[in-house]
């Protein structure tokens, strides 16, 4: 019954999403207030009701409903109970659901939280987003049906992949969904203002915190999803260049971009064609993630089983959604009014330095990950494209951006002094040298020369940013005390500016330390024996079993020493499945921040006395995830800015004038 | 600065950041594009010591360990050419005789020296290329058993 329940309500939330995007903008278009109106309270509905199909879809997997196929085919009765509530989304059906729940609830928030936008600006925003729950739902609703039960109902289910029971893999989907759906937001923002013809710095406003929103969450949704990687496949690595990753990626670049360039719009007034395109741009690469994940053409871990059905009907909604916006780009962007001058060097100029650099970096990751696709489907060979092309790609492209993206904030609105900012950032220049100097006597020089170059631009980024924020709350310049007053009342857009950037400085430090001075070690091992690992030596102690709730697990025991000290036992297991069949591998770490020792098991030798072992380390490479958390951080700092609050709810009598902000 | 000229600059940098892009992206192809081919193809075309990907079903019983202990030995097959494939390392846990395969590395004396095997989430899942070089083989061998006859 409740799964009915479900499917009634997916239908229902169908039809309002077809009111949603129809009535409202007819409305908007004759100026009729009661027509615009529907547009809330259907948003509020068309949440609700998916909501509860959703909820329908959970209760379902939560009680192993195994009448229901989605549940027999990714659930058991064994099944922890947490990963019975993530294996809704950890199948192709229920992260349709949840991309949907998503959409739905990002939808809803522009029309409750917006009242101060303006009606028909409104109006036409929630519509378009109503379009695209129609696609999404259709979509649910003709191929990927997660209600469908079967007769007679299964004693048990198939089991989620156990690859997936992983409490890093239950939340990365959400948070990337998250970031992916948010940016839907700044598409319909984008294609209202199209219709509207109309773009100002009040639009910006509205946009940048959906943006942000969007941003922090795909930064969380994509540093998850790359730790899950380095410790759950052991195999040490932490990004792949792998399509599915670089789905990701791609907005993830795109609406780092967004971010910059709602700026000048905001500030200056410029840049708005161009700010409008790279919402579009944005929405489309989060569609196109979608759709190479969905449709099983790529292979790769996250590949679901191939449907060529669904990949064609996503196919076509990406068609209609960015053909149509760029087709309406198209017939209006020449309208919209070109707004303030600004000299190449300016902060305006760096910002679009910023954007060139993030777009070309944008391209050559979409070339490297269809171009395969591209030769496969014009039946030219089959090829793939991997981590060399990216490193020898992306990586020049990376370098100058990041050395600008510190320079940046140094140059004044509308004409920059490049020579004074250079000269204001000599104490970064100092940092950057005595930690190039130190890296190399620590190492003995050793290590690439890109690895030096590495060093550099991490320290160039985090310390270059304190600069930034140094300068402006003039510290050393006036009394502490002052600085500090300085320091309290800066906007926190500024301190989510500093924040974000520096923490880009402590992962580049991380991806430098890992790529350029891993160890690894693999061998076979028998129990008693010692392996050297770096600085570390590896004794491999006994071999026992441990059973799990849903699986079985071969546990090795290191002890792990350093100059006779014993610094941590580690536990690596090999985990079978006995439902799916299927073994994997749980890695073993130790870290202390400034390395990890990491120990995977691997299988025993023919004769069964013996072990292979993966043994590496890996220095620096929690500070990968430590920087992409402070960047996320940095965003939500940023959004907590009170500009952005101006017009929510609670504000609404004052924010009827909102314009007298201080500039920075 | 008039509108026209700041537009010249922009136009320069996007043109200078489109170039650069391009080269480097070509620059890169031309290095480190990995071709895939199954045992059949391989037969037809010798590819020297260049990087490639093979792919195909692991043969049942060909999975041996060398005495090292990291070492496996087996075979790749597309059920009509096979080529065997040597890899030093752990194997993906979802590695099984009988199952698809993607392997990447270079012939060395008749053998394929794997450099990296890869994983597949999931036990039903036939990589794409596999799936195809299969489907290939299956018609090649069709063909030629019809063709037989005729002969």
């Amino acid at each position: 019954m409740i799964p009915e329940l479900g499917h009634y309500a997916l239908v229902l939330a169908l039809f309002v999403a077809l009111v949603q995007s129809g009535v409202p903008l007819v409305g908007a278009a004759t100026g009729n207030a009661a027509w615009m109106g529907v547009a809330r309270p259907a948003a509020v509905a068309q949440m609700l009701l998916v909501l509860v199909a959703y909820g329908a879809l959970t209760w379902a997997h939560v009680v192993s409903d195994f009448s229901v196929m989605n549940v027999v085919q990714n659930s058991h009765s064994a099944k922890p109970m947490l990963y019975k509530v993530s294996g809704v989304w950890g199948n192709h059906e229920g992260s349709m659901m949840l991309w949907i729940v998503m959409l739905t609830v990002f939808g809803a928030a522009v029309a409750v939280f917006g009242r101060n936008l303006p009606p028909s600006l409104k109006a036409r925003v929630i519509a378009v987003q109503g379009l695209i729950g129609v696609g999404f739902l259709l979509f649910i609703l003709t191929t990927s049906n997660p209600f469908i039960r079967v007769v007679p109902a299964p004693l048990d289910g198939n089991d989620l992949n156990p690859l997936l029971q992983d409490p890093g893999l239950a939340f990365h989907p959400p948070f990337l969904y998250a970031g992916y759906v948010g940016f839907s937001i700044a598409f319909s923002f984008a294609v209202a203002a199209l219709i509207e013809g109309r773009v100002d710095p009040a639009w910006a406003r509205w946009v940048r915190p959906w943006t942000l929103a969007a941003w922090s969450t795909l930064t969380a949704g994509i540093a998850l999803g790359s730790w899950w990687a380095y410790y759950e496949l052991g195999w040490g690595g932490w990004w792949y260049w792998d399509p599915v990753e670089n789905a990701s990626f791609m907005p993830w670049l795109a609406g780092t971009a967004l971010l910059h360039s709602a700026i000048v719009v905001e500030k200056r007034d410029a840049l708005k064609t161009w700010t409008i395109l790279l919402a579009i741009i944005t929405f489309s690469l989060s569609l196109m993630g979608t759709f190479l994940v969905r449709s099983g053409i790529l292979t790769s871990v996250h590949a679901f089983a191939v449907d060529p059905a669904r990949g064609v009907f996503i196919l076509v909604l990406l068609g209609i959604a960015t053909g149509g916006s760029l087709l309406l780009y198209s017939l209006r962007a020449p309208t919209l009014k070109a707004g303030g001058l600004f000299a190449p060097i300016s902060r305006e100029g760096s910002l679009v330095l910023n954007n060139l650099l993030l777009s070309t970096a944008t391209a050559t990751v979409f070339i490297g990950t269809l171009y395969p696709l591209f030769l496969d489907v014009m039946k030219l060979g089959k090829v793939s494209v991997g981590a060399p092309f990216f490193n020898a790609t992306f990586v020049p492209v990376a370098i100058p951006m990041v050395i600008a993206m510190v320079v940046g904030p140094f140059l004044a609105w509308k004409r920059g002094d490049l020579p004074g900012a250079l000269t204001r950032l000599w104490s970064a220049g100092v940092a950057v040298v005595v930690c190039v100097a130190i890296a190399a006597y620590i190492t003995n020089g050793g290590g690439p020369l890109l690895a030096l170059v590495g060093i550099a631009l991490a320290a160039w980024a985090f310390f270059g940013s304190l600069a930034e924020f140094a300068e402006r709350i003039r510290l050393f310049r006036v009394p502490v005390k002052d600085s500090w007053n300085r320091a309290v009342h800066l906007p926190r857009s500024a301190w989510g500016m500093t924040i974000a950037h520096a923490c880009m400085g402590i992962s580049i430090l991380g991806m430098t330390g890992t790529s350029a001075w891993q160890t690894e070690v693999i061998q076979a091992m028998k129990p008693g024996e010692t392996a050297q690992l770096a600085q570390y030596s590896v004794r491999f102690d006994s071999v026992g079993e441990v059973q799990g709730a849903n699986f079985r697990a071969e546990e090795g025991v290191f002890t792990v020493t350093r100059d006779g000290q014993t610094v941590a036992t580690l536990k690596p297991q090999r985990r079978s499945y006995p439902v799916t069949r299927m073994t994997t591998t749980e890695s073993a770490i130790h870290t202390t921040v400034f390395s990890d020792v990491y120990i995977a098991l691997g299988d025993p030798t023919q004769n069964g006395t013996a072990w292979i072992v993966r043994l590496y380390h890996h220095p620096l490479v929690p500070w990968i995830w430590l920087g992409a958390l402070g960047m996320m951080a940095g965003g939500l700092v940023s959004l907590s800015d009170r500009r952005f609050r101006v017009g929510a709810p609670e504000r609404r009598r004052s924010a009827a004038k909102p314009t007298l902000q201080p500039a920075e | 600065m008039t509108r026209k000229k700041r537009r010249l600059y922009m136009l320069g940098l996007a043109l200078l950041g489109l170039g650069a892009a391009t080269a480097l992206t070509l620059t890169a192809f031309e290095d480190n594009i990995v071709f895939f081919f199954s045992p059949t193809q391989l037969q037809a075309q010798p590819v020297g010591d260049r990087n490639f990907r093979l792919g195909g079903l692991v043969e049942q019983g060909s999975v041996t360990k060398l005495p090292d202990g990291v070492t496996t030995r087996f075979v790749v097959t597309d059920t009509v050419n096979s080529v065997p494939v040597t890899y030093r390392g752990q194997l993906p846990d979802l590695f099984r005789e009988g199952q698809g395969v993607v392997a990447e590395g270079r012939m060395a004396s008749g053998v394929f020296q794997a450099r990296e095997v890869l994983a597949k989430h999931d036990e039903n899942y036939m990589p794409p290329e596999v799936a195809d070089a299969l489907k290939q083989a299956e018609h090649f061998k069709a063909t030629a058993k019809t063709l037989k006859p005729s002969s």
